[in-house]
């Protein structure tokens, strides 16, 4: 038996980031705020006086000039780590993202890597309002020569970046800001995770609950409230937004025969719409209901309390979608 | 370039054994022949082809359990050279035959359209918009394939609500505890028990299988009318006093004819309920039960009886009841039936209260003749009766239908000579 500690999400990822300064000289933690301010939302705290100025660095707010520094210094042999405050930021990066980081080894017919990882936190529920509460995940998945990763459990949030840094083309890691205080027990010797495979969080037979990031811990008290009514629920949590293991959810779905996708983000082209066409595109056979989802509400998220909550998939909504997918 | 296909014998039929072919390659054919001989639980029965032509290619084989609407062999239309059909068809076949093998249910045919046998296959485009499968999840269409439930059965008994995985296994489950059910039967009444693979037990199977549905399925209503035949028999006896033996009607077929002719005014009980509704027939093909001398029933039809002559009626009944007692039906005498008559007068039965056979609405019932005294402007006659029943399915028809169809046939016996 290993033993474990108890930590939270939070420190889950500066261990990773820690682990990483230390292992690969190469590596460097450069974002606004990341340095002496100790990050945004503190994931880098004390990292900066570990580390010194050459491998935590603050920039100047320009997600386009540092991003763009990042990929210069991945292909000049780095293995920088950039942090974008949030996704809704990181769209004035996205032509370096989309344009450079992503293409490049396929302009330059494999002369060029672009190892470098992005870490943004994405997701609402804090009350901070439209421009900084999307989920836009799916913008990232869409890009070939991305890979894209959303950590949702303090394995994850350990264990994700080392695995990225080790990918010699662009990785996007999305950290949902919802998460950041979640405590919970990890092993004393975490380390690096495979950021290749979904993960199935609870085994169930009767619905799949598919979903990632922010959404996982709702999807699992959801499969509870379910497994009090006697329906035995599988929760599937994707890790890895692009590429997506076909695999997993073919295999929950062939067994459950019902899914129901739980995404934050916007339900019109939505990561669920992907997933939904997969199973068609895979599990057409095996399917004994109608697919459902559960999404944001088709709006900038809003300010307001009740609003935000309504906006957003809360586990009364799950718990009612998938009652509806078992109804059929 | 025609494609001879395996024929769909009755609702409950999902394959064939094939037996022989009649017919060989570059032989011409002609609409209705003979072209092979398939065994199925209903006995061997003849397959005819409803186009002329030459035969190409034989691709089923003696032994082979070919599912409904698999392609048998390939015809070449007038004017096609048939060896050059028989070439150019040589990889086709193939494939179209495992097509066929993986997925029974997409190749399994509608109940045929009234009036033509259920082969070759129809193209949709010459008769319209075909009719949409019943509603059921994927994963319910796979699993009743597997199972051999009848989703077209079970549609009809979930009015129309999606079928999903568990009502098939819950459908299967109570036919095979059906089966079951039936199989003690079968042992209990015997010593020596008839093998499960005999003929006898096949054909039990699907008369079984036939009348759970009907009774699943179908809510009927049953009416019945005590009908005076005195004067449509005196006229029978008029009709026949000349005529050699050979030749004479028998009361059978002059009650056949009066039911066709009943019908053609009460036509909401012809016709076949198919996918959630009733499509109406305008031909009248009427479905005789035989009772077979080793047990059994099946059921021929005796097609266009409203529109055959006495005499040629008689000779149609003769005709289809001795071949289904010999054990030589054709497909087309199986196919296609519009409604049932049963006459267990013969065996001295008064009134039967009959099952509709489905996918049909109604069965027509009929007893012994009886000498009765009836009471005839005032005093009391001697006269003959047959108790006519009338069973009806409630989805298609009410009361009202079946009232107006006994009283058409009260008229018919009353004056039987009417055209």
């Amino acid at each position: 038996m290993s033993t474990t500690i108890r930590t939270t999400y939070r420190e889950a990822l500066r261990m990773g980031l820690r682990d990483a300064l230390a292992r690969d000289e190469r590596a460097f933690l450069m974002g606004e705020d990341v340095a002496h301010y100790g990050g945004t939302y503190a994931v880098s705290k004390s990292l900066h006086g570990e580390f010194g100025e050459d491998r935590v660095r603050d920039t100047p707010l320009s997600e386009s000039g540092f991003v763009g520094a990042g990929i210069g210094a991945a292909m000049n042999g780095m293995r920088p780590i950039v942090e974008v405050m949030t996704v809704n930021f990181s769209l004035l990066a996205l032509d370096q993202i989309v344009n450079n980081a992503a293409t490049l080894r396929h302009m330059s017919g494999g002369q060029i890597e672009v190892p470098v990882v992005i870490r943004m936190t994405t997701g609402a529920g804090r009350q901070l309002a439209a421009q900084h509460s999307h989920s836009l995940e799916v913008w990232y998945a869409h890009v070939p020569g991305l890979r894209v990763v959303a950590p949702a459990t303090l394995a994850d949030a350990r264990g994700m970046l080392w695995t990225a840094l080790q990918d010699p083309d662009p990785v996007v890691i999305f950290e949902h800001a919802m998460l950041l205080p979640m405590e919970g027990e990890l092993d004393a010797d975490a380390g690096a995770v495979d950021i290749d495979h979904a993960a199935v969080r609870r085994p169930g037979t009767q619905l799949s609950l598919i979903t990632y990031g922010g959404s996982l811990h709702k999807c699992l008290e959801a499969a509870e409230v379910l497994a009090r009514e006697g329906v035995d629920a599988e929760v599937l949590d994707l890790r890895t937004l692009r590429p997506l293991d076909v695999d997993a959810i073919v295999a929950s779905v062939t067994k459950t025969r019902r899914a129901l996708v739980v995404d934050e983000g916007w339900k019109t082209c939505s990561l669920a719409a992907e997933i939904m066409a997969l199973i068609v595109e895979h599990a057409f056979y095996d399917l004994d209901a109608p697919l459902a989802r559960v999404c944001s509400a088709e709006v900038p998220i809003p300010y307001p309390k009740h609003l935000e909550d309504a906006a957003l998939p809360q586990v009364g909504r799950i718990v009612a979608a998938a009652c509806e997918v078992l109804s059929r | 370039m025609i494609e001879f296909r395996m024929p769909s014998l009755g609702a409950d039929m999902e394959d064939g054994v094939f037996v022989e072919w009649c017919v060989a390659p570059g032989e011409p054919v002609a609409r209705g022949q003979v072209a092979c001989v398939v065994e199925t639980q209903k006995g061997a029965i003849e397959v005819e082809i409803w186009d002329a032509g030459t035969v190409a290619r034989l691709i089923a084989e003696p032994g082979q359990r070919i599912p409904v609407g698999q392609t048998m062999a390939i015809v070449a239309s007038a004017g096609e050279d048939w060896q050059a059909v028989a070439t150019s068809t040589a990889t086709l076949a193939a494939p179209a035959a495992a097509v066929a093998a993986l997925s029974p249910l997409a190749q399994a045919p509608a109940a045929p359209a009234a009036g033509l046998p259920s082969q070759p296959a129809r193209v949709p485009a010459a008769t319209g918009r075909p009719a949409l499968p019943p509603r059921a999840s994927p994963a319910a269409r796979r699993r009743a394939a597997e199972l051999g439930v009848d989703l077209d059965a079970l549609a009809a008994a979930t009015a129309g609500a999606p079928i999903n995985v568990a009502e098939v296994e819950r459908a299967a489950a109570t036919a095979a505890a059906r089966t079951a059910a039936t199989g003690a039967a079968e042992a209990g009444a015997t010593a020596a028990a008839p093998a499960a693979a005999s003929p006898e037990a096949a054909m039990r199977a699907a008369i079984a299988a036939a009348m759970t549905r009907s009774k699943r399925e179908i809510p009927h209503y049953y009416l019945g009318s005590e009908i005076e035949v005195e004067r449509a028999l005196q006229w029978l006896e008029e009709f026949n006093a000349p005529r050699p033996l050979a030749q004479r009607v028998l009361f059978a077929a002059l009650a056949l004819r009066a039911v066709a002719l009943a019908l053609r005014e009460v036509p909401d009980l012809n016709g076949r309920f198919v996918d959630g509704r009733f499509h109406r027939s305008e031909a009248i093909h009427v479905g005789v039960v035989t009772s077979l001398r080793g047990g059994g029933v099946v059921v021929p039809a005796v097609h266009d009886a409203d529109r055959l002559t006495l005499p040629e009626l008689m000779a149609s009944l003769r005709d289809v009841v001795a071949r289904a007692r010999s054990g030589r039906l054709r497909s087309s005498d199986l196919a296609d039936s519009t409604i049932t008559l049963t006459n267990l007068g013969d065996l001295g039965v008064e009134t039967v209260y009959g099952v509709i056979y489905p996918p049909q609405v109604a069965l027509v019932g009929l007893g012994r003749v009886v000498s009765r005294a009836a009471v005839r402007g005032g005093a009391i006659v001697a006269t003959r009766t047959v108790n006519a029943t009338l069973s009806g399915d409630h989805r298609v028809t009410d009361g009202l239908a079946g009232a107006r169809f006994l009283t058409a046939l009260r008229a018919r016996f009353d004056d039987p000579q009417a055209p």
